[in-house]
């Protein structure tokens, strides 16, 4: 039952995925993006990991999407930009490249023995849910100093995010 | 479902957010590209976590979805300002350092 799912969520990831960066329009780029990120919501939900679900649901798909449609609403590109803006240009190395580090991956991949049914069978423990509960307790004791610089980060981020789109910098 | 084909999917997003970043000229889905790297990467480390059977992952995505949050702010500032200035959103038409 898990497996299917996983096949579903597998190829709806690399299908949105593949659309997310060949659209020429920018806001149907960004809602197929949406998508992918719910589908790697769905696959963490299959991984036990359902605080993380709900967070990228809220935050990638909610919060950073309505931030990048903002955007590309804000700058509001006319036509003529758009004419200049061409569809994805294939570099031959950049696919290379590309495909490159896949088969490198599959091969590292098959050498340690990830695809074996023994050596990789993901372990489903009472220690290794994800719910809130769980993921709060090791959150604020043994992590709680990259947490406090964490928050940090974000009020440095809205500040900067300000001062750099303010229109004069006197 | 083995962990083999978790990471194998994540190389996968990994290597078409890389090919996004690589062929596109609209900066905003250049930033796009770099958010489904960020997610690739996230989905590694959770399966990874899944793997070894503890949290530790998790934690590790969590922080990486907080520094991405504050990423895309910045990012997309930027992205704001290079309007104004240039009135162009083409990476192939910011090219003053080098002409």
């Amino acid at each position: 039952m898990i497996g299917i799912f996983f096949w579903l969520f597998a190829a709806l990831l690399t299908v949105s995925g593949l659309l997310a960066i060949t659209r020429r329009n920018a806001v149907s780029a960004a809602l197929w993006a949406a998508v992918s990120f719910i589908a790697i919501a769905g696959i963490f939900v299959l991984l036990q990991a359902y605080f993380l679900a709900v967070v990228e649901v809220l935050v990638y798909a909610g919060a950073i999407m309505v931030l990048f449609l903002f955007v590309i609403m804000l700058l509001n590109l006319r036509e003529e930009d758009l004419q200049v803006l061409e569809g994805p240009r294939l570099h031959i190395l950049g696919v290379l490249l590309a495909a490159g580090f896949l088969g490198g991956l599959v091969w590292t991949c098959r050498r340690a023995g990830l695809y074996d049914a023994k050596n990789g069978a993901i372990k489903m423990t009472a220690e290794s849910v994800g719910e809130t509960k769980s993921l709060a307790a090791p959150l604020f004791m043994e992590y709680v100093l990259p947490f406090e610089i964490a928050s940090f980060l974000l009020l440095a981020a809205i500040v900067g995010a300000v001062l750099i789109t303010k229109k004069r910098l006197t | 479902m083995t962990v083999g084909h978790l990471i194998t999917l994540s190389g996968v997003l990994f290597t078409i957010g890389m090919v996004g970043v690589m062929s596109r000229r609209n900066i905003l889905i250049v930033l796009l590209s770099v958010e489904l790297m960020l997610n690739a990467v996230a989905l590694a480390f959770v399966g990874f976590g899944a793997w070894r059977g503890n949290l530790d992952g998790q934690i590790m995505v969590f922080f990486a979805i907080t520094v991405a949050a504050a990423e895309v702010a910045v990012g997309l500032a930027m992205v704001i300002a290079l309007f104004r200035l240039r009135l162009t959103v083409d990476t192939d038409r910011v090219s003053l350092l080098k002409d």
